[in-house]
């Protein structure tokens, strides 16, 4: 279901905004129509939906634009032309008293320097949205503990914020915007103020609420790391355009542009990449029934040393070696079954590439690839992992 | 050259215009005038019916409350003193014109400090007339006051306002655009109304440069005690004046040394307004 959903949005900053827009509209370059007319494009042409419960990213560096787009979601900043239809309802078009109702109901906002009221209380922080929709002070702090228990500050709610430290302060930013429920999160770099270890625990405490709440999430980062970590899919801006939507592996593998591709070289890909994303397909594989010759055979053929056996179904049933399979052909045996090791490595779809790289150190036989019903889908080899890793996907030859 | 342009008649336009709205607008300031009046006498015998004992054992505990002992001591010697040198009168008639002066200042000043940050183009009227209020010499306002509001304390509090009013303006306008923008786009982005980031986010954010403002305000309705005794003023400022025209400088040091404590009492316990949470 579309929760959110962005069509053709354009923002133009300055007085005179109509000649601007249909040079944008024209494909005039930002520059060009900064020479011709004074007026600065913030956004152009950006279109994207978000599924409820769907985390989505955007992700660009300063001044691409981000900022400015997730303003427009909830209008702190105007939309010059384009419309943002939430749960099917223009936000651009909606009457000041309609645009009140929908910002206190379904969206909070979590800003990048926290945004704490100092002279507050932190349970008071947590309750502004609360207290500007006049909910009883009883039921506003009930509900701000429930959102500061979410959060981990239980016990905190009488402090000053300038008691706590910056990760604190922004899970009190993250307790507020949850205080009202929410449909939408409207996150704006709210850890890029955080060292890079608190960084990482709280992306991955935002991790763990968004499985328990399914909130529609827009999160906005620099941090392409950030990015692939927080995004189901992510768009990255450049120069007030969005260049690419797609998932992590899309962006890492297929990047749209050059600008994309040099954006994506300097991130540490293992964090982003499964198993599913460089595994390759097995070249050849073997029943139980087939017998050693069969198996040399086939090993022989694709020059390869060893291989995996499924049943007829393509349920992973264990691998040969080459030497065992000879030793088996020269006592005469028929069926394979003796020789099959079922103990070899094994590894789920989803798995990071980076808790499989010290395995692929170790192991001399390729890691099995396989999904939920344990059917074989591909296998890792050094080569096709190297690759991944140095972001080319390319047809590697079974070097084992 | 210059020679060739007649002298412009500033000083008789101002005679006109001040004629014209003493005839047609006299009724409505001297009906003001009646109001503020009875306002101020009324502060000032309330202050006087009180026992002296207790208004210093009151202004001590607000003292001590918001600034700390020592200024809560300075206040109880500073007050007895003034009441042993027999100045307490003149002393509660000035306080009560202070207390009048910087009432109508907040209660003018705030509002429109906060128009003039809102708005761009109140702000670029309002400001000249704030230069223009706290640039023109006093003396120049405090004699057309006179057909205006009478002799007495109300044109005194009137030209205090003129004087004393600026920095309450300037520093509510300061105090609110100085609050970050991005607790402006919270009050925003969680659904509050005007009024309510008005009352919860920026009044409260601008509280201790609005307090600044307010003991400005203060300090300068004090300095215009005197001037405005020339025009019938009385307390404190009257006795300075008396002094003076009878050349009696003993009697004028003691008043002066009054308002001198008076300032410094109302000095220390404003200025830590802002700094309490």
């Amino acid at each position: 279901m579309i929760k959110l959903e962005v069509n053709n949005l354009t923002k133009i900053y300055g007085t005179n905004t109509d000649k601007a827009l249909q040079l944008v509209n024209k494909n005039v370059s930002n520059e060009e129509i900064r020479k011709r007319t004074k007026q600065v494009v913030g956004v152009r042409n950006a279109s994207f939906t978000v599924d409820a419960g769907e985390s989505f990213v955007i992700m660009g560096l300063s001044g691409s634009g981000k900022s400015t787009l997730l303003r427009c979601i909830n209008r702190l900043i105007d939309i010059t032309d384009g419309e943002v239809l939430i749960d099917g309802q223009d936000i651009a078009k909606v009457s000041g008293k309609k645009l009140i109702e929908i910002r206190r109901k379904k969206m909070g906002m979590v800003f990048q320097k926290f945004a704490l009221l100092p002279n507050r209380t932190i349970v008071d922080n947590v309750a502004f949205g609360l207290e500007v929709q006049n909910i009883s002070r009883m039921e506003r702090y009930e509900m701000s503990l429930e959102a500061l228990e979410m959060v981990g500050l239980k016990g905190w709610e009488d402090n000053y914020p300038d008691s706590l430290s910056g990760g604190m302060q922004q899970r009190v930013g993250i307790a507020r915007a949850l205080a009202t429920d929410p449909d939408i999160l409207l996150m704006d770099e709210p850890f890029s103020a955080l060292d890079p270890l608190i960084r990482q625990d709280m992306q991955d405490e935002l991790l763990e609420l968004q499985k328990k709440l399914q909130k529609t999430i827009v999160f906005i980062t620099h941090d392409l790391d950030e990015a692939l970590k927080i995004g189901e899919r992510i768009a990255l801006m450049k120069d007030a355009e969005i260049v690419q939507i797609g998932s992590s592996e899309d962006i890492l593998l297929s990047p749209a542009t050059d600008y994309v591709a040099r954006f994506v070289e300097n991130i540490n890909r293992s964090k982003a990449l499964t198993a599913s994303a460089v595994m390759v397909k097995p070249h050849t594989i073997v029943y139980p029934k087939d017998g050693p010759r069969v198996a040399l055979h086939h090993m022989e053929t694709h020059g390869i040393s060893s291989v995996f056996v499924t049943d007829r179904a393509g349920k992973l049933i264990g691998i040969v070696r080459a030497e065992d399979a000879a030793n088996l052909a020269k006592k005469g045996e028929r069926v394979l079954d003796e020789i099959i090791e079922t103990d070899g490595p094994v590894t789920g779809l989803d798995t990071n590439l980076s808790d499989l790289l010290e395995e692929l150190a170790h192991t001399k036989i390729p890691i099995a690839v396989v999904d939920e019903d344990n059917v074989l889908r591909g296998t890792l080899v050094r080569g096709s992992v190297i690759a991944g890793l140095a972001g080319e996907r390319r047809a590697i030859e079974d070097d084992e | 050259m210059m020679n060739s342009i007649p002298r412009i008649p500033l000083a008789h336009w101002t005679d006109v215009a001040i004629d014209y709205l003493t005839l047609n607008y006299r009724d409505t300031t001297k009906a003001i005038a009646k109001f503020l009046e009875t306002i101020i006498i009324g502060i000032r015998d309330f202050l006087l019916v009180v026992p002296p004992e207790l208004i210093i054992i009151i202004v001590a505990l607000i003292a001590w409350r918001l600034a700390g002992k020592r200024t809560a001591l300075f206040s109880v010697i500073g007050l007895f003193f003034i009441y042993n040198i027999q100045l307490w009168q003149g002393t509660m008639h000035t306080l009560a014109m202070v207390i009048s002066g910087v009432s109508l200042c907040i209660l003018l000043g705030v509002p429109i400090g906060i128009l003039a940050a809102k708005n761009k183009t109140v702000n670029s009227i309002v400001t000249p007339i704030l230069d223009f209020m706290q640039t023109l010499p006093a003396f120049v306002y405090l004699l057309p006051a006179i057909p205006f509001f009478g002799l007495g304390v109300v044109p005194a509090v009137i030209t205090t306002l003129i004087f004393a009013m600026p920095p309450v303006i300037r520093l509510t306008s300061l105090g609110l655009r100085q609050v970050p923008e991005e607790l402006i786009e919270l009050g925003k982005s969680f659904g509050a109304t005007f009024f309510q980031m008005l009352f919860k986010i920026e009044l409260p954010l601008a509280r201790s440069t609005i307090l600044a403002g307010i003991n400005q305000c203060i300090m300068l309705s004090l300095s215009m005690v005197v001037i405005a005794a020339m025009i019938g003023a009385k307390g404190l400022g009257g006795e300075v004046w008396t002094a003076i025209q009878t050349l009696n400088m003993g009697k004028g040091f003691e008043a002066g040394i009054a308002i001198v404590i008076l300032a410094i009492i109302l000095d220390r316990i404003t200025q830590n307004l802002g700094k309490t949470k």
